[in-house]
Order: C-alpha cells, then structure tokens, then sequence
C-alpha cells in the first residue's frame, strides 16, 4: 500500500512483526477492512448482515470495476479487477458501510420461494429418533418457518440456508457420503441445504425437492440468490 | 523437419502458402494420440461467480497460458491445453501454428527433436509430443483458431475440484479447431516462460487477512523457513512442508479466499492456493501469494524450494 493509499483510508497501524500494514479499522462502523491479497478486501461485519452489505455494494457505480462479491458466515470478500486503486476502494467500501443506511440492519428482504419436499430421506428415522420426534414432525418443523439464503459456498450452487430451529439441530455425520444427487434436502447444525448434485455430503438426509435450484446449464444458473426467503412445503410421498 | 525456425533463437516468419480455412469439407481436428498423467483443457476461467460456490480455475500459470495464445495469434482468452509432467502427443487434420510455452519440455515432431522453438508450424498428420519438463511442471500448448471445447458456465475451463467444464484430456479424444489466424510478428527472442529453477524460488506475498491470529515468532518463521512443497500439490493447491506453525484452537467461519490464499490448517503446514482453489475456506489465511508470483507457484513440483518474502 502506498502512502497516498494510507491516509485515504483511516489506517489504524498493525502490530506485525515485518511492519505491514495489512488491515484497515474503520472504527465508526465496527467493520474492518483486511487485506486479502493484491486485489482483495475481506470486510469482517461485525453486527451487519453480509447478504446486505454485498448487496449494499453491488449497488455502487464503480462496482463494475470488482471481479467477485462473497458474502460469506461473517465476512464479505471483494476481489477487484486490477490492483491498482486498492486504497481508494477501500474508502469506497468504507462509505458504503458507513453510509447513511447503513445502520445495523437484518439481511436484504430478498424473494419468498416455495420448495416442495417429500419427507422420506434416507437419514430421517435415524434423525427423528435421536431427537425424540416422529418423522412427521421432523417435517412439519423442517417446514414450519423460512430459511434465508446465508451464503453459497463448498460446491457450485451449495447454498447456506439458515434458520433450522433448535428442535432440530444435530451435529454432521461421522462419515461423508462421497456423492450425494441433485435435489435431496439435508440438514446440519443450523443449516439446512437442496444439494446442487454430484457433490460429497456430511449432512442429514431428511427429503427430497424435485425442484432444480442449480443448473449449469441455464442462464443464470442459480434459482436461489443470498437473501432469499425459502419455505418447505411438505408433498405426499 | 515441419518446423519453421531457422535456429535456437532466431526466426523466420512464413506465411501459409495454401490458406486453411478450416471449413472445407473435413473439419479441423485435434487428435490426442497421448495423454499424459494430467492434461486439461482450459481458458481464462470462470471468473465472477464465487459468489455462487463456483471457483475461478483457469491455468495454473496464466502468463504462460496467455503467452501460447498470443504466439499463435489467438485471443488470450481461447482454450488450449494445459499439459502437466509431459506426456501429451498430438496430431492434427490440417497444418497449423501451435505454440509451447510454460514448463521447458523436450518437444518432438514425429519422433525428431524440435529445439528453441515457442512457435512450430505442424504439418497435418504429424504427431507433436510434449516430454517430461527439465523444470517447472506445467506446459501449455495452443493451436492456432483454439481448440474446440465444452463451455460450462461461459468457459472451457476444465476444474479439477468441482468437475466442471471438459471432460479430462484422454488419447483418442478430438477437438474441432477454430477459424485459422494470422500468427503475428511477436519478438520470439522475449518469448520465454518463468519456470522455477536451479535453487530456490522467492515467492512475494502479502499479509492477510488473518495474520493476527498468528504470533510474532510463527509470522517470523513463515518468511524466514525454506519451505518445501510436498507431493500433495494439485491444481487446488500446493501443500508447504517445513517446521509447521502453531495455530492453536482457531474457531473461524468460512470466509472467502483468493488465489494465492496461504491457508494453515490444523497441521501447521501451510498450502498455497492454486487455479482451482475452494471459494470458501475455513482454516486462516496468514498471507497470499501476489498476483506476479501466484504463477510461480503454479508451476513449482514436488521437492521444490521456496522462500516467501512480505511486500508492502
């Protein structure tokens, strides 16, 4: 970073030991900026929704010039085109969360979208017997409330769906299943996930939606986007 | 001899006698007579969609990769293949131009050895093969008009992580080539690749984002331990061997990572990330490879040194 980059940017000096100034704190928002490479920024949150804060960037006019926007559990990466400029995007991303809007905030309201899901995977008796329910109530709290896309990640088109509630929470199996096919509904810990298809698979399989929610082959390939509100509806086996 | 270079270091430029459209009755093809161990298709990659789970891939080391392209004056971004440790024959229907660069591989043409040529016109029906390289791993071989490949969400790239794009390279596979170019007058002298070599390799990188999570001792040692790369080097990612940092009980939440990423998992033995990296990963980043010496990194082999060195 150049000095000229460094005072546009409210740098809060880190200790390290080669002397680098590596992340940026921007202490009105509680969010700091990190340094991720030549061409990167990873933003850590703090009390602000990643969705919205990728949202909130997406949205800016020079977004054009940012290759990628992750919203991750915490944290948003933004990877520019070009390294040049790295200190004047990082004031760029500084307005953006600082600006006015910009308060603490749940996640954008995103799109309500219905999945239908047959209730009889392969792992829901196991489940509804170490939790104490009847499969039919696995379901029926599996489909009770709405998820919210938190973010993709681990395969193409694997997306984070949060909001499985605690009746229902269960640490991953022991032993990944190495291929798991387009469709089946699984949950794990607060999570729950549609498996995009042809991926391995740690979590519990507790249905099935004949819902194609990733497909490479269309155009965009992604049906759900961060933010998005996800409702289960139970179908008759 | 099929090749047009007078010598080691000079050249003579040629011009097609007989234009080949390609697309006269017989299409332009590509025949791979040989595979090797890991040939793949790529293109630039497919950039901007990590936010939907899907890596970035492309070449291992993207200059060469454009190199190869530019030399048969193709776009940068046209497919070609990516051949690692040698091993690849081809042929083609049609002579063309096609241009090897990356890692220095003794090339053959039917059997006879082709030498200090980046750029050799292959007539058809003339088998090219591509041996193990004297250094570095990866060698890239484009033909002029590209080759002809699958396009999986805008790109031909082949990701060895998640399967998406062409099928692996095999013998007996075919390409259609594309419309011939014009191969333009680039100064072959300065068309050379960037390989490591005889010693070790300084490899640059930047701290972060997850540095503080390490103490001043382990950050020290991260630069100053001869770090070797181990067997487990793939497209993904090159695993470092040396005295393993200390990273304790880190609870982090995956968060987006970059190419270049030096990720430290529990073992304390960092693994640099490569072309087809996770978009996500769990284990802290202490640094990240610059973008001028990422391609290094790409074309390191098990056994190699390197030394990492901050810049600001």
């Amino acid at each position: 970073m150049t000095a000229a980059d460094a005072m546009s940017v409210n740098v809060t000096a880190v200790d390290v030991a080669s002397v680098d100034v590596a992340s940026v704190n921007v202490t009105s928002s509680e969010t700091i900026l990190r340094r991720a490479g030549d061409r990167g920024w990873l933003i850590e949150c703090a009390d602000r929704h990643p969705a919205e804060v990728a949202t909130s960037i997406r949205a800016q006019p020079w977004a054009s010039g940012l290759r990628e926007v992750v919203p991750a559990a915490r944290t948003v990466l933004v990877v520019a085109e070009t390294a040049a400029g790295m200190g004047k995007l990082a004031a760029g991303l500084r307005t953006v969360l600082d600006g006015p809007g910009a308060r603490p905030t749940g996640p954008p309201p995103g799109r309500r979208i219905v999945i239908p899901v047959r209730y009889d995977g392969p792992d829901l008796p196991g489940v509804a017997e170490r939790l104490g329910l009847a499969p039919d109530e696995v379901a029926r709290r599996h489909s009770a409330g709405e998820h919210r896309v938190g973010f993709f990640g681990f395969a193409p088109g694997f997306a984070y769906l949060d909001g499985v509630p605690e009746s229902l929470r269960l640490p991953r199996l022991s032993s990944p299943r190495p291929r798991v096919a387009a469709g089946v509904v699984a949950i794990a810990g607060n999570q729950t996930v549609v498996y995009p298809g042809g991926t391995p698979g740690g979590w519990h399989q507790i249905g099935v939606t004949t819902a194609r929610l990733w497909d490479v082959t269309a155009e965009p390939p992604n049906r759900l986007a961060v933010g998005d509100r996800i409702v289960f509806e139970v179908v008759a086996p | 001899m099929t090749v047009t270079s007078a010598a080691p270091g000079r050249w003579v430029r040629t011009r097609h006698r007989s234009p080949d459209p390609g697309t006269g009755p017989e299409p332009a093809v590509l025949r791979v007579v040989a595979a090797g161990p890991a040939a793949s298709v790529q293109d630039l990659g497919r950039p901007g969609l990590a936010h939907l789970g899907v890596p970035a891939s492309g070449p291992a080391d993207r200059r060469s990769f454009r190199l190869a392209n530019r030399l048969v004056g193709n776009p940068e971004d046209t497919p070609a293949l990516e051949v690692t440790l040698g091993g690849l024959a081809i042929t083609l229907s049609t002579t063309r131009h096609v241009a090897v660069t990356g890692a220095p591989a003794p090339l053959t043409v039917d059997g006879v050895p082709v030498e200090g040529a980046p750029r050799l016109r292959l007539r058809a029906g003339s088998v090219l093969a591509v041996g193990r390289p004297w250094a570095g791993c990866r060698t890239y071989l484009a033909v002029s008009g590209g080759i002809e490949a699958e396009r999986v969400l805008g790109s031909a790239s082949r990701d060895s992580l998640t399967g998406l794009g062409p099928d692996p390279v095999r013998a007996g596979a075919e390409y259609g080539l594309g419309p011939v170019r014009p191969v333009p007058a680039v100064p072959l002298e300065l068309a050379f690749s960037v390989v490591p070599c005889g010693g070790p390799a300084t490899v640059r990188f930047r701290w972060g984002p997850r540095h503080e999570l390490f103490d001043a001792a382990d950050r020290h040692r991260l630069t100053t331990t001869p770090w070797r790369v181990s067997a487990e080097c793939d497209r993904v990612g090159a695993r470092l061997t040396g005295p393993p940092l200390a990273i304790g009980s880190v609870d982090l939440p995956s968060e987006g990572t970059v190419r270049g990423a030096i990720q430290v998992p529990p073992s304390g033995e960092p693994i640099v990330f490569l072309a087809d990296h996770p978009v996500t990963g769990g284990y802290p980043v202490i640094g990240v490879v610059t973008d001028a010496d990422i391609d290094l990194v790409g074309q390191t082999l098990p056994g190699d040194e390197l030394r990492l060195v901050p810049v600001h």
